[in-house]
């Protein structure tokens, strides 16, 4: 379900208690902060607690006396415990954010390395949105949790505390009294908050069925639009939102319901108090600066306990969140460099596969022992019908994916010896679909060699025969790409992509059905310069139209992960075999 | 803001029965203190039990009351809130649907998805919390005064006093904060776009090693996030401490005055305990009220976002001619009278006085190279654009004058890029005709070379496609895509190269099932294949936004220098 996660609110954490304790090691960096955000929030409690306190003394030896003089002096002390406390709390908050933000922000940098370095076999098997959500829903909670939660809690907890001291002081039977409306409080809560779960699964159930919904229609709204089936999209989208509805309407009931029966149960506590606290100062002689400043603390008491509740889910939801978080983290990496790699200079470019085995399952073998030697500056042409494992070969090059028998090499040396940066330094691919990064045009071809000038980029653009229409473009070279390229037609993406890995410069070439998107005119154009691109380097072409690696030195026709046949066109089609067939199917 | 007051209004009584219930729930909580104060110097001071217990019973009473009346208020505002999004959520869905082309891509389909989800779950959220918590502070606040004010006028200046304090040192800040709001808005959404673009390139940016350089410009963001939440966080936060004080200083204050008050007799003890409640009960809801303000203003960004799309004016809907929906398409004749065509906020004239008539039943190949204008002039004909100048008529009738209903049913366009829903595939094709026969469906299937690869599937046509279903290939999916528009059984019929996965082969038997069972069908196809536009009646060759020549593909072959060029290439492969 997409965005499933997104709404799962009342998800455990499966090790609470471990996660915890990552979390608190990412704040670790700033100890010294967090031990003197702890002594504040302590200063904070005592001060608005001890001012509670202070209207005891002030009614019961001052006000009731009518000792003015003595009144003024206590309310200047007053003054300054308030102000204690609340430089206390001010500052406590602005720590808080600052580590708070500084810890989200490390998490988040830690999350994205780590992406950077998944294999990509990672990427095939889990959605983009549901990575996409670790970084909006789950860091926000921890964020959340982090800023507020964490000391909101710790706060309350400590008042709590000291609250229930400072009224067992004053006077045990009317904290007796408190006390029991407490258990009444806690079972209360938590029997609307097991109703309440069980309506709010059936809410995120069918959130997350119209959300899914929602987001496949809109993707595809163009499609709608161009059948005129708005219509039809609207009235299957009222269905799901009214199935939303019902179970939507009763989560809100029972979770809205906590929050008055709690403010009621304080109410009543207070009554209570009153009534009791009364009859106590008639029968038993209590002060009545105690019952004051007990009052106060029966409101002040309330507050906490009823924060503790959502503060509690907070806290567990954003713990969630960090186990989501952390679990991308400790994802496997692509493997390590064997120890001894190489790094690869000078590279010629010499490739040999040999009876290589692979398969994306290991259960489902995809290459069935490919071997085959590409001499340095040949241009090697794979052709086969779609899932004949063209691609498959195309990614055990830069080691995508690693086989899982047999042996490639390049310059003689396996490639499993080699360091993974230098592997992919020496080769460059250009794909299918081609894909932009937000930025300008000049950026995006400079990707290829970070280094590039501006003219290098030029250069490579006139090479591959982008620089015509780049010139033509608002503002040419710096025309911003928004929105991965929209802005541009296939073709103009495809000569980009082209420039870029030209602008790379390597000594392999891996071009996977890099000209299927261009049109006939471009795509003279543009088999020029990739021909020259190609002088003098290794290319691995795959090609749906045979026009293109006519001239290839050798060509390999695959079938089911097989090479099953391999030579020059002439040769090739002189054999009447497999590819004749092909060509023929082309051009007839 | 008006989208919101319109759909309110539905829930009308809910919403002024709401306030009502809050008066009342805090009306039972303000009461106490000043039965506190009875009690304390009408029962405790004169050691009278009988004021004890009959003010206590009362006090115990209303506090049942209370409890009735909040409950009440939750279940009400529940019902209304989540109607209230329910009908938001149609609504801007329903708005959606009607957008055209050009404001699809102005917002982008991810925009547009949070918008229906996020944006409007946090609306809710508002909306609930505003029926329960939003009138609850001032109510609370003038009951108080009005207690404090019965009992004793020269405190109740105090309590004034204080009001104007809070309220400008709190608005101010909040006014400060605001702002940044939006701003972090947008560097989240910068932030996740450096994601988003990571995820989908993910093949580049390992194969040229830039996982560090892409690590770099993501934390840049990420710091530039954090610094700027910061910096706003710490604006927000002086909002509670600043309350604070302004609450402990009134306390100081009243103890002062009050307590001099009490040792002159002109107030009871009793009393002063009582506003000394009342204070703390203010403070805790102006605290709740500021708080809210927050959520509300966090929620502002989403509901901007929200009324933006609301109130994006149609740049393409049905005329007043067309809205009469009285012309039908019957043959198919596409005529273009002078039309240039450029995007809403381009510059340069994309398609440049294109002047042709196509006659019905005839197949037209558009070629061209990248840019040329090819998928513009097709986007034209369904009117997914208007055009900037000239005309285009279909059987005669200018195209505006056209319900938009009747282009979309009458003329089946396949995108360049195009898109299959979660559904079996039986489902997917019916999105062309919902009611058509398992006959008709195997039947367009058959044509558009679909119908083997889907029987060799274990489900047929019953086999299940996206998330979760069976994963097919390029070539396969733009195939289903070409049988979904065949299915509407169109009067025109447009390709917008959409067969680039499919093989030559595969795709010459197309062609031929078409042109045998679709005669009468205007056939206008973009092609890249020297083979498409051979077996075309007639060829249009643009060339930058201009029509460099049109006729039969043997005329072009002597008179059109492009489309010579573009035989001789591919003809040279033989």
């Amino acid at each position: 379900m997409p965005h499933g996660n997104q709404y799962k609110i009342d998800s455990k954490p499966k090790t609470p208690v471990k996660t915890i304790r990552r979390l608190i090691s990412y704040m670790a960096h700033e100890r010294s902060l967090l031990i003197l955000i702890f002594v504040l929030i302590i200063i904070g409690i005592a001060a608005n607690l001890a001012g509670s306190y202070m209207v005891r003394p002030i009614i019961n030896k001052y006000i009731l006396p009518g000792d003015f003089h003595g009144l003024v002096r206590m309310l200047f002390l007053l003054a300054v415990v308030y102000l204690i406390g609340v430089a206390a709390i001010y500052i406590e908050y602005i720590m808080l954010n600052k580590i708070g933000q500084n810890t989200v922000a490390r998490i988040r940098a830690d999350l994205f390395k780590k992406m950077e370095h998944l294999p990509l076999k990672y990427f095939d098997t889990h959605a983009n949105g549901d990575l996409m959500s670790r970084y909006t829903n789950d860091i926000d909670r921890i964020s959340d949790a982090l800023t507020d939660s964490l000391s909101e809690m710790m706060s309350s907890i400590l008042t709590v505390i000291g609250i229930i001291a400072l009224m067992i002081f004053i006077s045990p039977i009317l904290t007796f009294i408190t006390l029991i409306t407490v258990p009444l409080m806690f079972f209360s809560a938590r029997g609307i908050v097991k109703r309440s779960r069980k309506h709010f699964k059936a809410q995120q159930f069918a959130l997350g069925a119209l959300n899914g919904f929602v987001e496949e229609i809109i993707s595809g709204q163009k499609v709608t639009k161009v059948f005129g089936n708005e219509r039809k999209v609207e009235a299957d989208f009222d269905v799901m939102n009214k199935k939303l509805k019902v179970p939507a309407e009763k989560a809100q009931l029972f979770s809205g319901l906590m929050m008055p029966l709690m403010m009621n149960l304080s109410t009543l506590n207070y009554v209570l108090i009153t009534i009791v606290g009364a009859l106590l100062s008639i029968y038993r002689g209590f002060d009545v600066g105690g019952l004051a400043a007990f009052l106060q603390y029966s409101r002040q008491f309330g507050r906490p306990i009823n924060e503790l509740a959502s503060l509690y889910n907070n806290l567990q939801a954003a713990v969630a969140g960090a186990e989501r978080v952390f679990q991308v983290i400790d994802e496997s990496p692509e493997k390590a460099d064997s120890p001894g790699a190489v790094t690869l200079s000078e590279v010629k470019g010499d490739i040999i596969m040999h009876n290589v085995v692979f398969g994306y399952r290991p259960e489902k073998i995809i290459l069935k022992g490919i071997t085959f030697h590409a001499y340095a500056g040949h241009k090697i042409a794979l052709v086969g019908v779609t899932g004949a494992g063209k691609t498959t070969i195309m990614n055990m090059f830069p080691r995508f994916f690693d086989i899982q028998s047999g042996e490639i090499t390049i310059d003689n040396q396996p490639i499993d010896r080699i360091s993974r940066t230098s592997l992919r330094r020496s080769m460059a691919i250009v794909l299918q679909d081609s894909h932009f990064f937000t930025g300008t045009v000049l950026e995006n071809i400079r990707y290829g060699r970070l280094d590039a000038t501006d003219e290098d980029v030029m250069a490579a653009a006139k090479f591959t025969a982008a620089h015509s229409f780049i010139k033509h473009l608002p503002q040419g070279y710096d025309t911003l790409l928004e929105n991965d390229g929209a802005n541009l037609s296939q073709g103009q993406r495809q000569l980009l992509n082209i420039a870029r890995a030209a602008v790379a410069d390597p000594p392999i070439l891996l071009l996977d059905e890099a000209t299927s998107n261009i049109d006939p005119r471009s795509e003279i154009l543009i088999q020029k310069g990739l021909d020259q691109l190609m002088q003098g380097r290794t290319s691995l072409i795959i090609a749906h139209r045979l026009s293109t690696i006519r001239n290839a030195d050798v060509i390999m026709v695959l079938e089911q992960g097989e090479i099953v046949e391999s030579g020059t066109h002439e040769q090739l089609l002189a054999k009447r075999g497999k590819y004749y067939s092909l060509n023929e199917a082309q051009f007839n | 803001m008006k989208k919101y007051l319109q759909i309110l209004k539905r829930y009308k009584l809910s919403v002024l029965v709401c306030p009502f219930l809050v008066l009342i729930a805090v009306l039972c909580e303000t009461i106490q203190p000043m039965y506190m104060a009875q009690i304390i110097d009408n029962g405790v001071m004169p050691r009278n039990l009988s004021v004890i217990t009959s003010v206590g019973i009362k006090m115990l009473l209303i506090s049942i009351v209370g409890l009735i009346f909040n409950v009440c208020n939750v279940y009400i505002s529940s019902k209304a809130a989540i109607g209230f999004s329910t009908d938001l959520r149609s609504e801007l869905f329903k708005k959606i649907q009607h957008l055209s082309f050009f404001e699809i891509d102005y917002f982008g389909p991810s925009s547009l998805i949070t918008r229906l989800t996020g944006d409007i779950d946090r609306i809710q959220q508002v909306v609930l919390m505003a029926l329960r918590m939003l009138f609850r502070s001032p109510i609370m606040f003038i009951l108080a005064l009005y207690f404090v004010i019965r009992t004793n006028h020269s405190m109740a200046y105090l309590l004034l006093a204080t009001v104007p304090l809070l309220v400008i040192s709190v608005g101010l800040i909040l006014k400060k904060g605001f702002p940044f709001f939006l701003k972090i808005q947008q560097k989240v959404d910068r932030l996740n776009g450096v994601v988003r673009e990571n995820l989908i390139n993910m093949r580049i940016v390992k194969s040229f090693v830039r996982e560090d350089y892409e690590a770099k410009k993501f934390n840049k963001r990420s710091e530039d996030l954090r610094d700027t939440s910061i910096h706003a966080e710490n604006i927000i936060v002086t909002v509670f401490p600043v309350m604070q004080l302004v609450m402990n200083i009134s306390i100081i204050l009243l103890l002062w005055v009050g307590g001099h008050k009490v040792m002159i007799g002109d107030l009871k003890v009793g009393q002063l305990i009582a506003f000394l409640n009342y204070f703390a009960q203010i403070l805790m809801s102006l605290m709740m009220f500021a708080m809210m303000l927050m959520v509300i203003a966090r929620a502002s960004a989403s509901s901007q976002r929200i009324t933006e799309v609301f109130t994006t004016p149609l740049s393409l809907d049905n005329t007043s001619e067309g809205l009469r929906n009285i012309h039908r398409i019957e043959f198919g004749d596409i005529k273009f009278d002078h039309i240039s065509f450029h995007y809403k906020g381009g510059e340069t004239d994309i398609l440049k006085d294109i002047n042709m008539h196509i006659r019905p039943g005839e197949t037209i190949a558009v070629a061209g190279s990248t840019g040329s204008g090819k998928s513009s002039l097709l986007q034209l004909i369904p009117r997914l654009y208007d055009v900037t100048s000239g005309c285009i008529r279909i059987d005669g009738i200018p195209l505006q004058d056209y319900n938009l209903d009747e282009l979309h049913t009458n003329i089946a366009m396949v995108l360049q890029q195009n898109e299959l829903f979660t559904g079996t595939i039986a489902e997917n094709l019916r999105w062309g005709k919902a009611d058509a026969t398992l006959q008709e469906i195997e039947e367009v299937a058959k044509i558009a070379e679909a119908h083997d690869f889907i029987t060799s599937f274990t489900d047929g046509y019953n086999t299940l496609l996206g998330r979760g279903g069976v994963n097919i290939s390029g070539g396969q999916k733009q195939r289903i895509c070409l049988a979904r528009a065949l299915l509407r059984r169109p009067k025109i019929l447009i390709l917008d190269d959409c067969t680039s996965a499919v093989d030559t082969k595969t795709e010459l038997r197309i062609r031929k099932n078409l042109k045998e069972s679709w005669k009468k069908t205007t056939v206008l196809v973009a092609a890249q294949r020297i083979h498409t536009m051979l077996s075309a009646d007639r060829v249009i060759v643009l060339d930058g936004g201009e029509v460099e020549a049109f006729g039969a593909p043997k005329e072009l072959l002597v008179t059109s220098k492009i489309f010579q060029e573009i035989y001789y290439s591919q003809q040279i492969d033989k």
